[in-house]
Parts: C-alpha cells; sequence; structure tokens
C-alpha cells in the first residue's frame, strides 16, 4: 500500500453522502409520478412530434439534476423541411 | 461488429456492476468505444456507479417500449468520450424488457460500439436470461467462496444452454474473474484457493481484483475504478484483465503474493 497516496486522498464519503442526498431527493418525487423534470421533458418531446419526426440524431435531451436546481436541455435540429410533418 | 460481453454471476454482492463499470472504462481507456448496459431493471446501479445519476434521460425500457431513440437513452461519460452508459429502468420492472427488444437494442449496439458490455441482475430469472441471451463472451464473477462458487456453477450451465450460442451448437466463450480476493484471509488459509475455484469451475482465469478500500472509495465519488485511481491495485488488476480480453497473454498474479521477505519465507503459493 502506498501511505502517501492513502494519507492525501480527501474522505470520499463526503462526496457520497451529497451524491446519494440529491438523487434520492429527485428519485423519491420522480417514484410519485410528479418529476417536473420528466414531465416537462414529456411534454416538449410529445410538441416537437407533432412538429417533425423525432429522430435520435436530431433530437437531444439533456437533464442534470442538482441540489437546488437540475436543468433540461432539448437541442434540435430543424431541418429546412421541418414544418412539414413526416408521415 | 463489436463484442457483446455479459458480466453475470447468479449471486449478488459479488461485484458485477463493479467489474462492469471497470471493464468498460479500462477498454475505453484505450480508445475503443464501449457501452454498458444496465439491465438490472428497478434497480440501476451502474449509473451511481458511473457517476451519471444526475443525467439520465431515459432508459432500456424506454428504447425497447419505443418511447425513446437509442441514441437518446445513451449518456456519453463525462471523463471518457469513448465510454456510454444504457441506463436501466428505475420504475419499471423486468417484465417491461422483452426478448425481441433486447435483441434489436444489442443488435444496434453491437454496429456501433466495440464493445457492448451487460451488466446482469443477480439470479438466474429474465433479467439475467436477457442479459446473456446474446452474448459473444461471458465473464463470470466469482468470490472465493462456497455459495458464491455454487451460484456461479449454476450460471455456466445456463450460458451452455439458454443463450442463442448455445442454442445454435456454438461454443460459449467464459472466463472467470475472481474477485473481492483478501489476500490476508487467503494467507490464514480461510479462503477458497485460486486453483480449487479454477479447478471446479474449469474455466480460464480473466483475472484476479483483491478486496480493496480504492473500489469503496470510487463508488463513493461516481467513477470506475480504472478511472478514479488508476494505480490502485484492484485498478491494476482490471487494466490487466481488459487486455486479456483483448486477446493478450500477460500471467495472471495473486494479490498479495508480491510480498516482502517475511512473505516470501512463510508464504505459500497459491497459483
Ligand atoms: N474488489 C472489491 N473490493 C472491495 N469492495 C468491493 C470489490 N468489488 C465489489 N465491492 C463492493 O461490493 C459491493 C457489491 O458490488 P457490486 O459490484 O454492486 O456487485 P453486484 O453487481 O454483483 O451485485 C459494493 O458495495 C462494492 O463496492
Ligand atoms: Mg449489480
Amino acid at each position: 500500500m502506498n501511505f502517501k497516496r492513502f494519507f492525501s486522498r480527501p474522505a470520499s464519503a463526503p462526496a457520497a453522502r451529497e451524491r446519494l442526498q440529491v438523487l434520492l431527493a429527485h428519485e423519491r418525487v420522480a417514484n410519485g409520478d410528479s418529476d417536473l423534470l420528466k414531465t416537462l421533458r414529456d411534454e416538449i418531446m410529445a410538441v416537437i412530434a407533432k412538429h417533425m419526426q423525432v429522430d435520435g440524431d436530431k433530437v437531444s435531451v439533456k437533464m442534470e439534476r442538482g441540489a437546488s436546481v437540475s436543468t433540461l436541455a432539448v437541442d434540435i435540429e430543424v431541418p429546412f423541411d421541418g414544418g412539414k410533418k413526416a408521415a | 461488429m463489436g463484442k457483446v460481453i455479459v458480466v453475470t454471476s447468479g449471486k449478488g454482492g459479488v461485484g458485477k456492476t463493479t467489474s462492469s463499470a471497470a471493464l468498460g472504462a479500462a477498454l475505453a481507456q484505450n480508445g475503443d468505444k464501449v457501452v454498458v448496459v444496465d439491465f438490472d431493471v428497478g434497480l440501476r446501479n451502474l449509473d451511481l456507479v458511473m457517476g451519471a445519476e444526475r443525467r439520465v434521460v431515459y432508459d432500456l425500457v424506454n428504447v425497447i417500449q419505443g418511447e425513446a431513440k437509442l441514441a437518446q437513452a445513451l449518456i456519453r461519460d463525462k471523463r471518457l468520450e469513448t465510454l456510454y452508459l444504457l441506463p436501466a429502468s428505475q420504475t419499471r420492472d423486468k417484465d417491461n424488457l422483452t426478448p425481441e427488444g433486447v435483441e434489436k437494442v444489442i443488435t444496434a449496439l453491437r454496429k456501433a460500439f466495440d464493445w457492448v458490455i451487460c451488466d446482469s441482475p443477480a439470479g438466474i430469472e429474465r433479467g439475467a436470461t436477457l442479459a446473456m441471451r446474446h452474448a459473444d463472451v461471458a465473464i463470470v464473477v466469482t468470490n472465493p467462496e462456497v455459495s458464491s462458487v455454487r451460484d456461479s456453477d449454476r450460471i455456466i450451465g445456463l450460458l451452455d444452454s439458454k443463450t442463442l450460442k448455445a442454442e445454435q451448437g456454438e461454443r460459449m466463450e467464459k472466463h472467470l474473474l475472481l474477485t473481492r480476493f483478501d489476500p490476508a484471509r487467503a494467507e490464514r488459509g480461510d479462503m477458497l484457493k485460486v486453483e480449487d475455484v479454477l479447478e471446479i469451475l474449469s474455466i480460464p482465469l480473466l483475472g484476479i481484483i483483491p478486496e480493496s478500500m480504492d473500489v469503496l472509495r470510487a463508488s463513493n465519488v461516481g467513477a470506475p475504478v480504472t478511472l478514479a485511481d488508476n494505480k490502485s491495485a484492484p485498478a491494476v488488476a482490471y487494466f490487466d484483465a481488459a487486455r486479456r480480453l483483448k486477446g493478450e497473454t500477460i500471467p495472471v498474479t495473486v494479490p498479495g503474493d508480491k510480498r516482502g521477505f517475511f512473505g516470501k519465507i512463510f508464504g505459500r503459493k497459491a497459483a
């Protein structure tokens, strides 16, 4: 065992605690089916699907769950003829 | 065409998820394109071990049910460009995994990645059999302990009968990954010996991963151990295992065998 490495590293338990708190706070609401982020995601995707074919390469959805703020980023590549709904 | 690997064991808590993440990252650190797929529907944990838990948008079940495209469900690792995760669903159960759906996903992944690593749930039910179904190679994760060895034997039987390869009359390539190996207990003679496990299961050895605090630390911070501390003993063991997976011949060292003076005098060689 490398003692220098062992003692110079910060404890990892606080990181574990912080990560779990954020994750579980989100999961508990999610299991109650009232996850705002997820609702937003689904409704936005439904709107997009109404106007263009939702293609995995053209629509990317990113979420990042934070302690006090979460972000939802929807990146849409709208083609020139995007207005014509694909069957 | 990529290779599909199932990381399986029968028993829970032996190190499948830890190994899936560590081997996946090790292969990706080498530049290969890797996706790690969590088959533990209902009890996902691979996202947590890989530090992607806050970024899960869609999961395997969403893709299978047609609610999301595969590309939308894949999460790219923040540290390694060529490492991806396909998370399991946390809110639905295993019945949502259909054989047809799994086949479609695996076929698509195989085309896009060099390695598709399937992290199997414990047990021998649907989740576990679907995880192994399309595998080219199986990594049987075993702890040097009686119930784990017994469960591994059972899983080896399933690998040889319930997989596509087996049904087509082909041979499933199987490797033993001995994990949570405790050199101190081995030294005292309280742990099954490496050669005993190998003799009982009679499949080739991919590597021996020592029981280590470094694994706990890595999961605390949300990084595969090969990324969290690439010089640590378990990381080095996983790097070697990854190279053997790629076909290199590297001798396996039994953890604790490279001891100092006293160890050499009093120790017995294990393999
Ligand atoms: N080599 C190791 N040293 C120490 N702890 C380990 C090691 N491998 C796994 N663990 C721990 O054992 C527990 C179960 O591991 P996990 O990979 O989740 O097993 P599985 O997926 O087979 O259920 C986890 O807490 C993990 O951190
Ligand atoms: Mg697991």
